[in-house]
């Protein structure tokens, strides 16, 4: 699983993806963090994270798109699926490979919260559980685009597909007033969005938000699994 | 020792590998030969791991593709049609993460990497972005990543298809070569390359076996009686009525002769004779001067041909039905028609 681990993360800095995607994400930050605690002087980097969802939703499409589908594109998954390595260990040496580059802007915006205790009043611990929050949501949506990914050749197919499924996400709540009341209630169980601005919006540190986090993205690594299995025997 | 057993690969309702069954022993160059789309690279595909059959099982050494496929996976070199190659990597990077794909153990990779790219004869352009690399060094470059590891089997798909002449030469001579450590299958649409490297090939056709044997054993027995052509100077009833009274003449046809005053036939001899000299010698009594005469004798490719002919009948339900006696070691050509599914050529790599 290392070697995949490896080769998939240099081909994102051999490409323009991996700095495009991680210069995206640190250019907005930037612009949120200016906008809302330096000039606005809210102390909550959080708010900041909250608008910053909406552009990882479009990030991460340009970051998942070719993990699966460049690879059956060139027939480059000939050479993993012949090797004497097990299929799980594919899938998560590239899912291990798209988070680390995703770390790297999150590990990055963690000075932020310091930029503001520096200046004045900061609340560190709000402000790092959100940024937890955060990451873990980026995992979710890296493990729906790896997915998507594994559906299609076509690159362009699973950066628009996922971007779908990421929208949504993100706008699960409100489509669950259009349906009818025992359906809505089972369905808000995957209340998304809620999860995140608990932790944002509300200072609240939901444990079992982050289980369904973690949860969403282990079952999408799973879908991806089983879709390279099932294109396999049929 | 390799085992294929009753193969089958369906992809809807087309048939891609119909009931394939055939045995690689150890040291052998075995040649996988059919026409394009008969399911050469499928059959591959699924002894190497990359698919699943939808019945059937590939044994090696005794070890299941399905039951144990690391184990077996490890023993197999793999180079699909096209290369699997990464276009950002450089040559020895390349080679590098297929060495850890392949669990070359950490302290030999560099050595190994080293030796198949002398091998194959690409040390020079070790630092090479492969998205430079021409066609016939690419294939080099595929090769070396098969080698690594050094697994007792090689399986090469079409490894020659795009080269030019030289290149061609060049990685044929690297098999005869990779043979002498290495069991070696390699497929090709190309039967004198088969014929050349091989010493055991199967003919497939429409996902069927159709023969299988060593090259010069199946041009022996799938040959049958020769025919004999000759041409004679004289009339042409004469002739015919002087050579249809001949014992052993199972028929006769006129061909065309473009030498004036001339006539030439096609002799069919019944089984187990030979009419040659019966021929001359009645030519001679009759005054008839014999300008020529000639076996017709088919050589593996008219074989190859007549076995896999009617791709057009074999969709509509009348490939050539082969005549091959069964062939020693267990090895029995099958007697059956391809199957008619009334479907399009199979896509190779699905």
């Amino acid at each position: 699983m290392s070697a995949i681990y490896k080769r998939e993360l240099s081909s994102y800095f051999n490409s323009m993806i991996g700095y495009v995607f991680i210069a995206a994400m640190v250019f907005f930050n930037g612009i949120y963090f200016m906008a809302y605690n330096i000039y606005s002087g809210l102390p909550d980097f959080s708010y900041c994270l909250m608008s910053m969802m909406s552009i990882l939703m479009f990030t991460v499409p340009i970051l998942t798109m070719k993990s699966m589908a460049e690879e059956r594109h060139s027939r480059t998954d000939q050479l993993l699926l012949t090797a004497p390595v097990p299929l799980w260990q594919v899938v998560l040496g590239k899912y291990l490979a798209m988070v680390t580059v995703f770390l790297i802007p999150v590990l990055l915006s963690a000075f932020c919260p310091l930029i503001i205790a520096a200046n004045g009043e900061a609340h560190l611990l709000s402000d790092y559980a959100t940024l937890l929050a955060f990451f873990l949501m980026g995992c979710v949506f890296i493990a729906v685009g790896m997915f998507l990914s594994s559906l299609t050749e076509s690159q362009i197919i699973a950066a628009v597909g996922t971007f779908a499924v990421l929208l949504l996400f993100f706008l699960w709540e409100d489509l669950m007033s259009f349906l009818p009341g025992a359906l809505s209630n089972v369905l808000s169980a995957f209340a998304f969005r809620t999860v995140f601005y608990n932790f944002a919006q509300y200072q609240v540190f939901d444990l079992s938000g982050l289980i369904l986090y973690g949860s969403l993205a282990a079952l999408f690594v799973f879908l991806t699994i089983q879709t390279l299995l099932r294109r396999r025997w049929n | 020792m390799i085992e294929v057993r009753s193969l089958v690969k369906r992809y809807g309702r087309h048939l891609a590998v119909d009931h394939l069954d055939f045995t690689v022993e150890d040291g052998q160059i075995f040649g996988f030969l059919g026409p394009n789309g008969a399911g050469k690279s499928t059959t591959m595909n699924i002894m190497t791991g990359y698919i699943g059959a939808t019945e059937g099982d590939v044994l090696v050494d005794g070890h299941s593709i399905y039951q144990e496929p690391e184990r077996v996976k490890g023993a197999i070199g793999y180079l699909p049609e096209q290369p699997p190659l990464y276009l950002d990597m450089t040559v020895e990077e390349y080679l590098s993460f297929a060495a850890g794909l392949k669990r070359v153990p950490r302290g030999e990779r560099g050595a190994q990497v080293d030796r198949v790219m002398e091998m194959t004869g690409i040390f020079g352009g070790r630092g090479r972005l492969i998205r430079n690399l021409s066609k016939g060094y690419k294939q080099r470059v595929g090769l070396s990543q098969a080698l690594l590891g050094f697994p007792k089997v090689l399986i090469l798909d079409e490894p020659t298809v795009g080269l030019d002449p030289k290149q061609i030469l060049e990685i044929r001579t690297l098999v005869r070569e990779l043979a002498q450590n290495h069991t070696v299958i390699l497929s090709s649409h190309i039967l004198s390359e088969i014929q050349e490297m091989c010493d055991h090939l199967l003919i497939i056709h429409h996902g069927k076996k159709v023969a299988a044997g060593a090259p010069a054993q199946l041009e022996q027995e799938l040959s049958g009686v020769p025919a004999l052509e000759l041409t004679v100077r004289g009339e042409a009833e004469g002739t015919r009525s002087l050579l249809t009274g001949l014992q052993g003449v199972a028929g006769l046809e006129s061909v065309p002769c473009s030498e004036e005053g001339c006539v030439s036939f096609r002799l069919e001899q019944a089984p187990g004779t030979d009419l040659r000299e019966a021929v001359s010698s009645a030519c001679a009594g009759a005054g008839v001067p014999l300008l020529e005469l000639r076996r017709d004798v088919m050589t593996l490719e008219d074989i190859f041909l007549r076995l896999t002919a009617g791709d057009a009948e074999g969709a509509s339900g009348g490939a050539d039905a082969p005549e091959c006696p069964p062939q020693p070691g267990g090895e029995e050509t099958s007697g059956e028609t391809p199957e008619a599914d009334g479907t399009e050529e199979e896509d190779e790599t699905p």
